[in-house]
């Protein structure tokens, strides 16, 4: 532990930090545009400059690592001097443009240049004009106003692990280009996050809201499985837009363009009323109504001839009200999972969860992904897979389609029988991991080949290393309540199968769509949700609920991890909150549940551990399944990033990134 | 003036055979062997006794830089890089290095890498090098067919590879970071320094990056002992140089003289006096285009050295002597030199990617007196601001030139302002 001297106070910081860094410790903010913490150093802002003790010039203390002894100066009239002199450059060919740029208020060259900037200029020539630049429906550009801090340039490179932007030409005609294409990465708008300019903003946003005028709210992402912390900025009853928030165990600061992107959809499609299917078409009707007609349903069939499905993006509240129900109808057919899916609650939670953690990743050292395409399934754990390559001394693996996952790993089949060989990828390993994907639950042979993954030698002493990456935010949640077939229950396969055949009277789908919503024709569909999908299109019943920005509600992520999403906006509508219209449903059938306050429910709630906290879970005995191992390939089950469930199938932003981007992210051949 | 028996290059002028069997005539490759045989720490010792400073221009003590090499080969490969991007304005010595005496610079190639336990020396040419780089392959090829180098070079039992590699013609690719950076593949742009290449330099391996005139005299002060070059020059300013003599002078040329040789004797010996005679000087610039110029006065007895140079502010730099005489438009004469560093900023770093340009078009306003006299301050201290302040001396470079126009020639630049604005009343 190095001891420096910060402006005539001692400290002592850890060895490997870089002076910015120890300064920051040492409670003196140091000036940057250039830095930044999880990219690569650059160095070349120069905003950072402070005074070295011997150094015959200023040193920029972003670049500079600490020493013992170190003595540094930062409020000396060289240092004020230096970062006025930068900052002057920084503005010489800055346009003037703050009134029209959409980064005004959040800024940080508008911020800095408070501080260090002069109050007018003192050069007399041109200005320099950089024509605009297509990066992408994400990106909008405006190149005039970029500082060169390279920021994007190194996220690409790092994070992301495209090669997709760089700079071209020389000395003040130096241009950040991605030479007219989509930045092809489904992490490609953290680049306007990182923009400390207005270079690069919003194309969704543009010119939409300042950042005074928003009310921002701090949730939690749903559109994939890993848990992504948001803010969530509304104005009035509209979500503008979603920005990442630091988690460094999750998302670190970053967020897939789905999550960012999506919420436009939160605006189209929307059941913002009840609806009753009369003489075969839905018709608008009172909440009364459409509870009374769903209750009368549930009421006339007996417990075994109703089932409920709850969909990828339920919330736990709402899960856990409708399991209560069902349970006191007697009715034992409920399931959260797709059809055909084989994920299993016997062998507890260590069976079905990211047991390693995403934090966790950063220490293994041998990585087998089994039916996986992180890259699209969940971006950011896909991020942390690369972050981990890039610190070396790890191996990986893949069984599965072969595609580009920014990585280079080993390809040891595209079906399950390469698990059988599997295990010798492991030899050597002291933090094994394997990750399955959701495709190999989806299979008629899913347990011979979990069995054959579980049996792979990745269980240590203190160091599960079995994963199971979901993709849907809710499924965890719903697994925890045990949202599963009871005794003599029937899962989603032999529901629709039921339902089409008509044994299977009622069908209640709270938030139900993924699935081949024909078959249930025959039977009375009770339909709660948001958006008008394929669940709504088959209801009977339309109970209208609250997407994940418009109700406060819990949901545990692929690890484990529960946490609370908050009410940005209200719902639209006559919209209401999940669990209000089960425990509304409930009086009505006769069977008050036992809650009438979202606090007295969530007592109720089975939660492993605090909020934010993930407890590990006991290890497991691997399956017993002696079956031999088919060898039909795996089928991942997201074939397109940006259109995965109700919310962003119909975002117009989603729209256009399949067109732009989807196809320069087609599998192929690492 | 240098004693012909003790010049270094005897055939700068290319009047003899560049290839190995004119090499061999001049004494090149004569029994290299035997300098091997002193032994890495013998060779390196030497190399600092001698007081060989770099002749790139910074003129860093080379055998201090060599010793900053890791002792021993560890897990990575060490390696040797030869800067010959020569395009300093001014600058021509390299390149007849390069041409006329390939063979000199491989054999310093193979004493250098061998002293640091480089297995590859990588030499960088400049891309508009042309026939310099057919000449530098052709010798490579020669000596690998003699087994000078390659596998046991000259039966020493040490192997070394030489690769030429041609850059692209960039000036910034001569800063050694960003050579290296282009050599790996990259956009030529210096690299942070700490870390140093000695430590972390080429494909992250410890490297030692020298300038071609500074590795092709080593074999000969092996060959003749530390203490003949140590005896030439002055003290800390030792050896032997090639100064590169072009501008208004009646002889432009290249030519090796000892260092710290009198300014006005080395033009007037070798180039044939100034022309119009000595008193027709209006300013020189001693180092090549990055440093501050010298008005006649200075010039009449400085010396030609490391020291002597800095002590008039002003610099040895590659020794790229730039000659002036009274019908120059001294002004127009640096606003060229703006537009140069202007025009060979990388864009890496904010002082140098804006400042370049900002300086350049005030020195173009002032050379046409089309500005106010305050300007002259404001653009002073623009050089301040990009000076010291940047990645690389790029943006020293660009600063430079313009402080020694003020310094020395501000009453001229003055003179224009008042000039054109009583013209426009």
């Amino acid at each position: 532990m190095p001891t420096l001297t910060i402006d005539d106070k001692q400290i002592e910081v850890p060895a490997g930090l870089t002076v910015i860094q120890a300064c920051e410790l040492a409670g003196v903010e140091i000036p940057r545009f250039c830095y930044h913490e999880r990219l690569a150093i650059a160095g070349n802002c120069r905003m950072c400059l402070v005074e070295m003790e011997k150094a015959p010039k200023p040193i920029a203390s972003c670049a500079m690592p600490v020493n013992e002894g170190m003595v540094i100066k930062t409020n000396t009239p060289l240092v004020k001097k230096a970062r006025e002199g930068v900052m002057e450059f920084l503005l010489l060919n800055h346009p003037l443009d703050c009134p029209i740029c959409d980064q005004g208020g959040e800024c940080d060259l508008q911020d800095q240049a408070m501080a260090y900037g002069g109050d007018s200029s003192r050069s007399l020539e041109m200005r320099r004009a950089v024509p605009e630049k297509y990066m992408g429906p994400l990106i909008k550009t405006e190149m005039t106003r970029c500082i060169h801090c390279t920021r994007c340039v190194r996220f690409a490179e790092d994070v992301a692990g495209v090669e997709a932007i760089g700079a071209i030409n020389r000395g003040e005609n130096m241009e950040i280009t991605t030479l007219e294409q989509a930045v092809a990465s489904e992490l490609s708008a953290n680049v306007i996050d990182l923009c400390p300019v207005g270079a690069l903003t919003s194309a969704p946003y543009a010119f939409n809201a300042r950042p005074w005028e928003l009310r921002k709210t701090e949730s939690i992402d749903v559109l994939d499985a890993v848990g992504s912390n948001i803010r969530i900025d509304a104005r009035g009853a509209e979500v503008l837009r979603v920005l990442p928030r630091l988690h460094d165990d999750i998302n670190e600061e970053w967020l897939g363009d789905k999550a960012r992107y999506a919420c436009d959809g939160l605006k189209k499609q929307r059941l913002d009323k009840p609806y009753v299917r009369k003489n075969g078409k839905l018709v608008p009707a009172s909440w009364d109504e459409a509870l009374a007609a769903a209750a009368g349903a549930l009421k006339a069939a007996k417990g075994t001839e109703i089932a409920a499905l709850a969909g990828d993006l339920a919330d736990m509240e709402s899960v856990f009200a409708l399991k209560t129900l069902f349970d006191r109808l007697g009715s034992p057919n409920l399931d959260c999972r797709p059809e055909g899916n084989t994920l299993s609650t016997a062998q507890g939670r260590a069976g079905y969860l990211f047991n390693t953690t995403i934090a966790g990743i950063e220490q293994a050292d041998a990585i087998l992904l089994i039916g996986t395409n992180p890259r699209w399934e969940a971006p950011l754990l896909n991020a942390r897979i690369r972050k981990r390559w890039l610190k070396g001394g790890v191996k990986i693996a893949v069984i599965g389609e072969a595609f580009e996952l920014t990585y280079p790993y080993t390809h040891l089949g595209t079906t399950p029988q390469a698990i059988k060989d599997a295990a010798a990828f492991f030899v050597g390993a002291s933090k094994p991991m394997v990750v399955l994907g959701q495709a190999a639950f989806q299979r008629s042979d899913s347990e011979a080949l979990v069995s054959a993954a579980q049996h792979l030698p990745v269980q240590r002493e203190g160091w599960n290393g079995y994963n199971v990456l979901h993709t849907a935010a809710g499924r965890v949640g719903a697994l925890d309540i045990g949202f599963v077939p009871g005794a003599g229950g029937a899962a989603t396969r032999e529901i629709l199968a039921k339902a089409a055949a008509g044994a299977m009277k009622v069908v209640y789908l709270l938030g139900a769509d993924e699935m081949d919503t024909a078959k249930l024709k025959d039977a009375f569909v009770i339909y709660q949700g948001h958006h008008g999908d394929a669940g709504a299109d088959v209801a009977d019943v339309i109970l209208p609920g609250a997407a994940y920005t418009e109700k406060d509600a819990t949901y545990v992520n692929t690890e484990g991890r529960a946490q609370r999403a908050l009410m940005a906006v209200p719902p639209p509508g006559e919209a209401k909150e999940d669990w209000k219209i089960i425990r509304a449903l409930s009086g009505l059938v006769g069977s008050a549940l036992p809650f009438d306050t979202a606090e007295q429910l969530r007592t109720q709630l089975p939660l492993v551990g605090a909020l934010d906290t993930v407890t590990p879970a006991a290890p497991f005995t691997p399956l017993l399944h002696a079956a031999a191992l088919s060898d039909t390939p795996f089928v991942y089950p997201i074939q397109n990033y940006y259109r995965t469930d109700v919310i962003s199938r119909v975002s117009k932003t989603m729209a256009e990134c399949t067109k732009a981007v989807l196809p320069s992210l087609q599998p192929k051949a690492a | 003036m240098l004693n012909p028996k003790d010049r270094i290059f005897t055939n700068l002028y290319g009047q003899d055979d560049w290839g190995l069997e004119g090499a061999k005539r001049r004494g090149i490759w004569d029994n290299t062997k035997a300098l091997l045989e002193k032994g890495r720490d013998t060779i390196i010792t030497e190399i600092k006794d001698s007081g060989l400073r770099g002749r790139g221009g910074a003129g860093f003590s080379a055998g201090m830089k060599w010793s900053f090499m890791p002792k021993e080969v560890k897990d990575r490969p060490h390696y040797l890089v030869v800067n010959a991007d020569e395009s300093e304005p001014g600058t021509c010595k390299d390149r007849d290095i390069l041409r006329h005496d390939p063979h000199r610079l491989l054999e310093g190639c193979l004493v250098a890498a061998f002293a640091m336990q480089a297995a590859t020396v990588f030499i960088y040419i400049r891309g508009e090098f042309y026939n310099e780089a057919s000449n530098v392959q052709v010798a490579i090829d020669q000596a690998y067919a003699a087994g000078l180098i390659g596998k046991n070079a000259c039966g020493s039992g040490y192997d070394l590879d030489i690769v030429l590699h041609r850059g692209a013609g960039a000036y910034i690719c001569g800063e050694e970071t960003a050579l290296m950076e282009s050599l790996e593949g990259r956009k030529g742009q210096p690299r942070l320094k700490p870390p140093f290449p000695a430590g972390v330099g080429l494909y992250g391996c410890p490297t030692t990056i020298n300038n071609v005139e500074t590795i092709a005299v080593t074999p000969e002060i092996l060959r003749r002992g530390p203490a003949w070059f140590a005896a030439l020059g002055r003290p800390n300013n030792t050896g032997t140089k090639i100064f590169c003599i072009s501008g208004h002078v009646n002889n432009p040329c290249n030519v090796e003289e000892e260092m710290g040789i009198p300014l006005k004797e080395l033009i007037e010996k070798h180039a044939g006096g100034v022309r119009g005679g000595w008193d027709n000087l209006l300013a020189i610039i001693p180092g090549g285009s990055s440093v501050p110029l010298l008005p006649k006065e200075i010039c009449d007895t400085v010396l030609m050295d490391f020291d002597s140079l800095r002590a008039v502010q002003s610099g040895l730099g590659t020794a790229g002597i730039i000659v002036m005489d009274k019908s120059t438009d001294i002004v127009a004469a640096i606003a060229r030199l703006s537009h140069f560093y202007k025009h060979e900023s990388c864009g890496q770093c904010t002082p140098c990617r804006e400042g370049t340009g900002w300086m350049w078009r005030m020195m173009e306003r002032l050379a046409v007196g089309n500005a106010e006299v305050s300007e002259i301050d404001t653009l002073l201290q623009v050089t301040k601001q990009i000076e010291g302040h940047t990645i690389c001396a790029l943006g020293d470079a660009a600063a430079w030139p313009i402080q020694g126009l003020m310094r020395h020639f501000r009453f001229e630049v003055e003179r224009r302002i008042h000039d054109a604005k009583q013209k426009a009343a």
